[in-house]
């Protein structure tokens, strides 16, 4: 597969550089995820995640103070000599889904938001028509085209918002902690709808979140510790090793955590399991075994 | 407050509720002006019969129509009693004299011209604009109208989005204050007591939060609108195309038939004027 996003050795911190007192909100992140990916990136409070995601789309204030090169799709959006039309043509690739739904929302009617992204491309009515109602249709929204966005639920809203991005045809969707302020059904739902952008539509997913369950379903997990990538791999591989996620402070899924403590108090387990299926099998063959 | 109305929009299936927004816009227009350049009574005869139509057609209840008035009563009475009182006819006899006041026939009629001009003028745009209409589609009418002065460097693209930003989040900000208000009467506040400036006091610790919200809303609202490749209104296209029908067109000609009307009677004086 080939690299859509390629970060090499990236700097930045917030501030006048006269004036910089603290330390790189990032140092030195190197990370590439290819087309079609499905990365969750998680970090602690401060780690930097945010800040990462907002570069991706270059809305960030102090971007001059950005080092080292962002490739997305082949051009080098720290470059001098990126143009706002070029800026434009990113945004258009890479979308952005942010925590708060209530502040992504443009208009008063749920299709008319939808379209905003479309009308800001310039398309064709009958074009933004058409991907307005696929949009909607893909994020299960549809049967509230019509509605007021402040008459919908939080996870209702979100799945708009996603409705917005999707509408545009993006390469990728970047979500800043997009379920952190939905219910456990809610969040569910955005989910499942990321994995079926994912997977049915080919969109490249980067999903920020503070959830270990979440980024239990990704293809590849970086975990973001002062500005710079701890660990990196698929989810087996970083959810196995507790000590390096402690030190990152983060936890581990729950399910990982109760096999821990099994092997604690003296459950025979040799493998290590992330997902409730993983987990329920793994308890039952060692709970087996001893019952015997 | 979730079910808080912006405007009177009166939602039915009318056929002003179904004609062209920019239409109904530019006829209330018309609607003003008509109603300024009346001065004999068939003038105002056209105008009543037409305020009984628009109320017709709009399908909207006579009492809903009349509730809108209540905020106009005042200045109604006021307007009414200064004609009748305060017009002074030379060589006519007075009606009835009473102190400084004398009555006049002609007080009497300009009292019900300036009254039939004013209830006219209300109920006329009320039923044209904000009862048929919604909010967001008078603001999106009145961006399509006014695009032409685009090119004389107005800001009406950017008007229009204020006016649309705005509509979207005033029931957001209006159930945020709440918040903060039952927050703030949590820790003890109250805002109820007190004379005036006590209570205009008690305000501040609702507006110092709700500002600081509304700004952070603000710079969150900009950075999503950048993302989703918002960059002001050149090269923008819209979903909705505004559709004018035949019968928009005949209704603006007659509206403009009758405005010709109402100045050739002036012109040349037909119709009983005083
Ligand atoms: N606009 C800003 N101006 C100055 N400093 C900022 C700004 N935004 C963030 N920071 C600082 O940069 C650091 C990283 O912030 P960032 O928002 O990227 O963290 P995060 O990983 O997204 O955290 P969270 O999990 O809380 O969302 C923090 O120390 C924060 O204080
Ligand atoms: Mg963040």
């Amino acid at each position: 597969m080939a690299e859509f996003i390629e970060i090499k050795n990236l700097h930045f911190s917030y501030g006048k550089e006269e004036s910089k007192q603290q330390d790189d909100v990032l140092c030195g992140v190197d990370l590439t995820v290819r087309k079609g990916e499905y990365v969750a990136i998680l970090g602690r409070n401060g780690s930097g995640k945010s800040t990462l995601a907002k570069l991706l789309n270059l809305v960030i204030d102090d971007l001059e103070n950005a080092s080292g090169e962002i490739l997305v799709d082949g051009v080098n959006i720290l470059s001098d000599d990126m143009t706002e039309d070029m800026a434009f043509e990113l945004r258009k690739k890479v979308g952005m889904v942010f925590q708060n739904p209530d502040n992504q929302l443009v208009a008063t009617v749920v299709e008319e938001d939808v379209a905003f992204g479309p009308e800001n491309l310039g398309l064709d009515p009958k074009e933004i028509r058409r991907r307005v109602d696929e949009a909607l249709d893909t994020v299960g929204m549809s049967e509230f085209a019509k509605r007021e966005p402040h008459r919908l639920s939080g996870g209702q809203k979100q799945r708009v918002a996603i409705a917005g991005v999707i509408a545009m045809m993006p390469d990728c969707i970047i979500f800043d902690e997009s379920t952190a302020m939905l219910d456990p059904v809610g969040r569910k739902d955005i989910v499942a709808t990321m994995e079926k952008l994912n997977r049915e539509h080919g969109i490249t997913v980067l999903t920020i979140t503070h959830y270990m369950e979440e980024a239990v379903r990704a293809d590849r997990v970086v975990v973001l510790n002062h500005g710079k990538i701890a660990i990196e791999g698929t989810p087996e591989q970083v959810f196995s090793d507790a000590g390096a996620l402690r030190a990152a402070g983060l936890e581990l899924p729950q399910c990982a955590q109760l096999i821990e403590e099994l092997i604690k108090s003296g459950m025979s387990i040799k493998e290590c399991g992330i997902t409730p299926e993983d987990c329920a099998r793994i308890i039952l063959l060692a709970g087996g075994a001893t019952c015997q | 407050m979730k079910n808080i109305a912006l405007g009177q929009y009166y939602p039915a299936r009318s056929p002003l509720h179904r004609m062209d927004p920019r239409i109904k816009l530019i006829i209330a227009v018309l609607y003003i002006v008509a109603a300024f350049l009346c001065k004999n009574l068939l003038g105002f005869a056209l105008l009543a019969a037409s305020v009984v139509l628009l109320v017709i057609l709009s399908r909207v209840p006579l009492k809903t129509v009349l509730g809108s008035l209540k905020m106009v009563v005042f200045i109604l009475v006021l307007t009414v009693a200064i004609n009748i009182f305060l017009t002074k006819e030379e060589g006519a006899e007075p009606l009835w004299s009473f102190w400084i006041f004398e009555v006049y026939t002609k007080g009497l009629y300009s009292a019900l011209f300036i009254a039939l001009r004013i209830l006219s003028m209300i109920i006329g745009t009320c039923m044209l604009l904000t009862y048929t209409t919604t909010p967001i589609a008078l603001t999106d009418a009145l961006e399509r109208l006014l695009s032409p002065l685009r090119h004389l460097k107005l800001p009406v693209h950017e008007f229009s989005m204020m006016m649309s930003i705005a509509l979207r989040f005033i029931p957001t900000i209006m159930e945020e204050a709440e918040k903060i208000m039952a927050a703030q009467k949590a820790r003890g506040a109250g805002f109820t007591e007190g004379n005036l400036i006590k209570r205009i006091k008690s305000l501040i610790p609702i507006l110092i939060p709700l500002f600081a919200s509304v700004f952070r809303r603000a710079f969150e609202l900009a950075t999503a609108m950048t993302c989703r490749c918002y960059r002001g209104g050149d090269g923008r296209t819209r979903m909705t195309t505004m559709r004018m029908h035949a019968m928009d067109i005949i209704v603006l000609i007659v509206s403009v038939a009758a405005l010709a009307g109402i100045v050739s009677c002036n012109y040349w004086n037909i119709g009983y004027t005083l």
